[in-house]
């Protein structure tokens, strides 16, 4: 079984989020950059199942030269060789149709992606590519079995799941739950320097949306505070100031 | 040029989302003077259909094959893609649930159209420009997006939007899509849903705990108080990792994003991570011991206390103004 995993690089989550060129980039000064955590969780899932016997990883992330330290870290954790688009990853869709275009040569039994990264937070390069490629998908997956050429997975539902079962190949975005993310051990490590990372050209896209202008939530008003002693005013302030109850 | 609304339903029901979606379709549409049709896949009977009307949209779009009667994620998608080119529609417009971030790319790709996910309220419109804004870095942020693209699939955050009741008599139209069967290569086994609680992503109001709790055995307090209020119950990162509540619980930044109108935190300590995802609440009140905890930075209301003794009373004091 060959399985692609989809790796983006994000913010660490302790980042303080801010703005540079009056509002309209992204501040990446001082800011540490990781892997996606839930790429982390479909890669640790794509690891566990290679270690299971059950086929090779590679890992495809489009981005630039910069990113390189986080697709290794991927390579730690298990990846067998990794892919780079040299790109800035512009928006899902151009992600998705550089990943898509790499993929119909390479007939993956198995694409994993995230269920969304956390700094735009789309949830869409994994139904893209599914459509790209003319394949099923699972945008939000909280379980994943293969056996075989089945799988079998729990799609996250409100309030819910259902359990669906499907042939390979397919697209599947991984939630918590999925697997425990691994940690690179000291042979991962070193291991990941020789694997080989093959970095490609971008394919042309048309730009559909950009993103103009960024803003800092509206901070809130200081905390009211009521003594413990005093719920019902809670209640009251609840039903007749704030009309929430 | 015509405005196109998805309406999702649960087991023959609209969803409040739907609603939503469809005041939101009807608000664009004023805007921008165009039509709007609802488009409702699977079995939905005529009371139920007559509440699209309720919500001021009177012309729904009927699909209802067998084939379509559960959600199938090619097959709707390509549903809602033929539809919207049947009638012209240019704006198509879906509820971000659980099942329409799975169809809006796929659609927004089959139309060529730029997708705006997790929309937060009306587009400012200018010419041929939209824009939109939406919750970015698990919405630590706002982004401003701009399209003007000649079709657009637009998703709406779940209660962003108000369902604003506008009584107009409904039309009901048939219409048979042309599927393949490749569209339908995923079987259905199984559906687990707790139907006797609110949906977290949808609910109103959310009360949430976490390691503060101390462990499992105690929330049976938390979903007392959620009943009351008519809540949905969330956690920590820690109190579902440690197993003490399901994952579909853990809110924040690697967790459900939610805005409800009211989010409860009690014995949260309100790390960045888990602020990142809840943040955006409208009204937040804070329960916890420690008057440091970084939560009452961002809370509306606060109470410095134990949650073992102030949640109790809290319920006794929501019972009493129930009557
Ligand atoms: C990569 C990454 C991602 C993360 N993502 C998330 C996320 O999505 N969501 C999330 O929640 N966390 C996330 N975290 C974890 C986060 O950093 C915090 O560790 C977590 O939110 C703390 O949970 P807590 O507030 O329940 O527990 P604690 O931090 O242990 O806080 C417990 C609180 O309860 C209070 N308390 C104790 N006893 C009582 C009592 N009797 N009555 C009242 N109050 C009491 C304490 O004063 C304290 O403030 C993430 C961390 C990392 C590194």
């Amino acid at each position: 079984m060959k399985i692609l995993v989809c790796i983006s690089q994000v913010p660490d989550t302790t980042s303080k989020i801010t703005f540079t060129d009056n509002n309209t980039a992204f501040n990446t000064a001082g800011i540490q950059f990781i892997i996606n955590p839930y790429d982390e969780i479909a890669l640790s899932k794509a690891v566990e199942l290679a270690e299971g016997g059950q086929g090779n990883v590679t890992v495809i992330h489009v981005g630039e030269a910069a990113s390189d330290a986080t697709i290794r870290k991927a390579l730690a954790i298990g990846a067998y060789e990794a892919v780079r688009v040299d790109a800035v990853p512009r928006d899902a869709w151009f992600v998705a149709n550089q990943i898509a275009n790499y993929a119909k040569e390479q007939s993956f039994d198995l694409i994993l992606t995230g269920r969304e990264s956390i700094d735009y937070n789309g949830v869409q390069v994994g139904s893209y590519i599914a459509e790209l490629l003319g394949i099923p998908s699972i945008a939000i997956a909280k379980k994943i079995e293969i056996n075989g050429t089945e799988a079998t997975i729990d799609r996250e539902i409100e309030g819910g799941k259902e359990v669906l079962s499907v042939s390979l190949p397919i697209v599947i975005g991984a939630a918590e739950g999925v697997a425990e993310p691994k940690i690179p051990n000291m042979r991962g490590i070193m291991g990941a320097r020789s694997k080989p990372l093959q970095v490609i050209s971008p394919i042309d896209v048309p730009v559909l949306s950009t993103i103009k202008q960024y803003e800092s939530p509206a901070p809130r008003g200081a905390v009211k505070l009521i003594e413990p002693d005093n719920v019902a005013q809670l209640v009251e302030l609840l039903h007749s100031e704030a009309k929430v109850i | 040029m015509s405005i196109l609304v998805y309406i999702e339903n649960i087991e023959g029901a609209f969803k409040k989302s739907a609603f939503e979606a469809i005041s939101y379709a009807k608000a664009i549409g004023e805007l921008t003077q165009q039509e709007v049709q609802a488009l409702s896949i699977g079995q939905v009977d005529e009371t139920e259909l007559n509440k699209v009307g309720k919500y001021g949209v009177g012309k729904v779009i009927r699909v209802n094959t067998d084939k379509l009667s559960q959600f199938q994620n090619q097959a709707y998608a390509a549903v809602i893609a033929d539809v919207a080119r049947q009638v012209g529609a240019t704006s198509i417009i879906l509820s971000n649930s659980f099942s329409g971030k799975g169809l809006a790319p796929r659609v927004a790709a089959k139309l060529e159209a730029a997708l705006i996910d997790g929309a937060l309220e009306l587009p400012t419109i200018s010419g041929s420009s939209w824009e939109f804004r939406k919750s970015v870095f698990s919405s630590k942020a706002i982004a401003t997006v701009e399209t003007s693209a000649a079709t657009k699939v637009i998703t709406l955050n779940p209660n962003t939007f108000e369902a604003k009741e506008a009584d107009t008599p409904i039309s009901v139209e048939d219409f048979q899509p042309s599927v393949q069967d490749k569209d339908f290569s995923i079987i259905i086994k199984d559906i687990v849903r707790a139907t006797d609680k609110v949906a977290l992503p949808e609910a109103s109001i959310v009360v949430s705990a976490g390691r503060g709790m101390k462990g499992p055995e105690n929330w049976g307090m938390i979903e007392e108080l959620a009943e009351i209020l008519g809540a949905a119950t969330a956690c920590s990162k820690p109190v579902s990792d440690a197993g003490w509540r399901p994952h579909a619980e853990h809110v924040g930044q690697t967790g459900l994003a939610v805005s409800p109108n009211l989010y409860i935190a009690i014995g949260i300590s309100g790390a960045i991570q888990h602020l990142a995802g809840v943040s955006s609440s409208k009204t937040i009140v804070v329960i916890n011991k420690d008057p440091e905890a970084p939560f009452f930075k961002v809370a509306d209301y606060g109470i410095v206390g134990d949650a073992f003794d102030v949640v109790p009373r809290l319920i006794e004091a929501l019972k009493l103004k129930k009557g």
